[in-house]
């Protein structure tokens, strides 16, 4: 791969362009799904772009008492994590755009780093709405990741690799064991609802309760950054639990295994739309009881479960 | 963790999402739990019983029932029915029957809206979208019946306005029974939704002793197992001559008066039906005097929200020389700070909205919080400070004449 492709593909395809409209549109899919769910029309297909260009055309206010620095770099910061976890995820294929052992633990590390800047982001912009909300993004941090964390890990132990482009080659030859991995499926979409701060666990940003949480202070330029960042995370997540829990497809030609790829992440979108259509906003205290005391247990079976399959085969 | 001593100020109010009418409560957190509920109205003040002065009776049935957009026929009725007990006017059964026909259709379209809001406020908008598509076909039907979706103009003094076509009882009939079938299913839901019943249950607890010594009216007190519906207790309109349940839940939390309001939904469907059977023929109004002779009286009406009191003095002319509303919501904002006790902030909004509150009907009066806290003034001094404050900042109104003597 000389320079000029690698940074044509980093920018344009399938990297941070790629990415972008991808975000867009799983965001129309959401809406569009969650209205139709809930017997409503819902927006048409260039709702997200024009919300986002309305944003951008926007006054962009900080506040006097915010750490300027910290609230201007956050959405930056966001956006820039997610793009650089999806070059380690394969999206059609076995091979991710630049893999090495380990990026599994790189994508999780990376994916975290936009729920640290919605705490630094909300944190240093003085509001006390915002400040509340910081305070839930971080508490819950700590309940959904581990279940997510074990929920990846599990697979990765039957396979023996820590690289996701190593999962995903593993399982391609080995079809029938993502059946194996069906409970931990179910935990990594779970827990990738508090990762995207979704219903029942989009308490930090619980609009009844504190006003928009963390993003009550930002408006403008960088409330187009942060939203453009949950939209691609969206994306990044869905691709990461697609990649190591869906590994259908993955040999066609690379046409077929867009269209292939493009179907997963549909998929999981939907179900992502489909359980915030179902529930009520948990409190934080009960999702943090219901993560520790069924979400994480449930993980660990995952855990288990593969570790004796591993003997057995 | 946050610092267990470290109490952060929250306001919710008088601007907030989760606010339909401005009021303010200014919350004091220990991290997720409420320490101390600060609670104050008068955001809203619209001057309508003053209006009602100004005003023949008749403009007043008109103004009265702009006190509420919800519950517009309540505020009416009890309006009407204090002057017609000054006049001395006996309704026809017809009208009785119809004023009874929309306000129980009033409390469908009151309730249902009730739980869409509730679902909104614990972040389940999927209930708002279902109950308030639902509700359309209530107030499409008010509308057919009466010409308007809120403000229906029903009443007037000594009767109806609008008579009930035959031809109309077989379109009420199928919405009440298209809402009766929707209702079940709510009712099912709600006794089998998991996370629904996590954040209604056991949140904004009030006990029947509380309830009673803080004078909670409506569904509020039902769920709390106060056994009290001025619909029975004091029948007016045609009430006496329909059978139904007062529900009651003891449950005396939120999930309380979910269960109750939607107990209260089944008991109207069938008193509908009762309404359209037993519906007699004649006139529908009497012929009432524009003067109203000197006298005063009290209306009591069992609104969605609980039980509404209107009073009307009269002085022998063709306008009320006073006029007092008792809102449903202000005999339960007491009690919103005891359920609010110890609570989570993320149940503030939920419990808040349990009372089905409607805080612009309820303020009444204009209260001046300056440092020392809060002051109330007469006409006089009102008048004297409002000089003042121009005055110092270069502007003299002293010469203007005003009601009252200004010496300032």
């Amino acid at each position: 791969m000389t320079v000029g492709t690698a940074v044509l593909s980093i920018l344009v395809f399938p990297g941070f362009l790629f990415l972008v409209v991808l975000g867009l549109a799983g965001e129309f899919v959401d809406r569009r799904l969650y209205a139709r769910l809930q017997n409503r029309q819902g927006p048409p297909w260039y709702q997200p772009v024009a919300d986002m260009l309305k944003l951008f055309g926007k006054e962009d206010v900080v506040p006097e008492e915010a750490d300027r620095r910290v609230f201007n770099l956050a959405p930056v910061f966001a956006l820039a994590a997610v793009v650089a976890a999806s070059l380690y995820i394969p999206l059609w294929g076995t091979q991710a755009l630049l893999p090495f052992d380990g990026d599994l633990i790189v994508v999780v590390y990376l994916l975290l780093i936009p729920t640290l800047t919605f705490f630094l982001g909300g944190w240093t912009s003085s509001s006390v709405f915002a400040t509340l909300g910081a305070m839930r993004a971080i508490t819950q941090v700590f309940a959904y990741e581990t279940p997510l964390l074990v929920s990846l890990l599990a697979p990765a132990l039957l396979a023996n690799s820590w690289s996701i482009s190593g999962i995903a080659a593993y399982y391609s030859a080995h079809p029938w064991l993502w059946a194996v991995n069906l409970i931990g499926f179910g935990v990594a979409l779970v827990a990738l609802l508090g990762k995207l701060e979704r219903v029942p666990f989009d308490i930090p940003e619980a609009e009844t309760e504190i006003v928009a949480g963390v993003f009550t202070e930002y408006s403008g330029r960088r409330l187009a950054f942060f939203r453009l960042a949950i939209d691609c995370e969206a994306i990044v997540g869905a691709s990461l639990v697609a990649a190591i829990f869906l590994p259908f497809g993955l040999g066609l030609a690379p046409w077929l295994g867009i269209l292939v790829y493009l179907a997963k992440v549909l998929f999981v979108l939907a179900v992502l739309a489909l359980l915030r259509t179902l529930f009520a906003r948990l409190r934080i205290d009960q999702m943090i009881a219901f993560c520790w005391k069924v979400l994480a247990p449930i993980a660990f079976l995952q855990v288990l479960v593969n570790l004796i399959v591993r003997e057995l085969i | 963790m946050p610092n267990k001593d470290k109490i952060v100020r929250v306001p919710i109010g008088p601007q907030h999402p989760a606010l339909k009418e401005p009021e303010s409560f200014m919350v004091d957190l220990q991290g997720e739990r409420i320490s101390s509920v600060a609670l104050r109205l008068g955001y809203n003040h619209r001057g309508i019983e003053k209006g009602c002065e100004e005003r023949t009776y008749v403009q007043d049935v008109y103004l009265i029932e702009r006190v509420c957009g919800i519950c517009s026929h309540s505020h009416s009725t009890a309006f009407v029915q204090a002057v017609e007990e000054i006049a001395g006017l006996e309704l026809p059964r017809r009208a009785k029957y119809i004023r009874t026909l929309i306000g129980e259709l009033e409390r469908i379209h009151s309730h249902l809206l009730w739980l869409g809001v509730a679902g909104h406020e614990i972040g389940f908008d999927t209930l708002l979208m279902y109950t308030w598509r639902d509700r359309e076909l209530v107030m499409d039907l008010l509308a057919e019946l009466t010409g308007n979706r809120v403000h229906y103009a029903m009443n007037v003094i000594g009767g109806v306005k609008r008579d009930v076509a035959l031809d109309q009882y077989a379109r009420i009939l199928s919405v009440v029974d298209a809402l009766e079938e929707r209702t079940k299913y709510y009712i099912e839901l709600a006794m089998t939704e998991e996370t629904l019943a996590q954040r209604l249950s056991g949140v904004g607890y009030l006990s029947k002793a509380d309830a009673e010594r803080l004078g909670t009216v409506g569904p509020t007190a039902r769920a709390s197992g106060v056994d009290r519906d001025t619909r029975r207790d004091d029948p007016y309109a045609s009430y006496d001559e329909l059978e139904f349940q007062v529900i009651t839940d003891e449950r005396c939390d939120v999930f309380g008066r979910t269960v109750v309001r939607l107990g209260e939904l089944m008991q109207t469907y069938s008193m509908i039906r009762q309404i359209l059977k037993q519906m007699p023929d004649g006139p529908i109004s009497v012929k009432a005097p524009l003067r109203i002779p000197a006298g005063e009286a009290v209306g009591r009406y069992e609104a969605p929200r609980g039980e509404d009191v209107h009073y009307v003095r009269a002085n022998g002319t063709d306008k009320p020389e006073r006029v007092k509303v008792r809102a449903p919501t202000l005999a339960n904002t007491q009690s919103v700070a005891k359920m609010l006790e110890d609570g989570y902030l993320a149940d503030l909004p939920i419990v808040v909205a349990a009372i089905d509150p409607c805080f612009s009907c309820t303020d009444r009066m204009i209260g001046v919080r300056g440092a020392g806290g809060a002051k109330v003034m007469n006409w006089e001094e009102l008048v004297q400070y409002g000089v003042r404050w121009h005055r110092e900042r270069g502007v003299d109104l002293s010469s203007l004449k005003m009601r009252g003597d200004v010496t300032a």
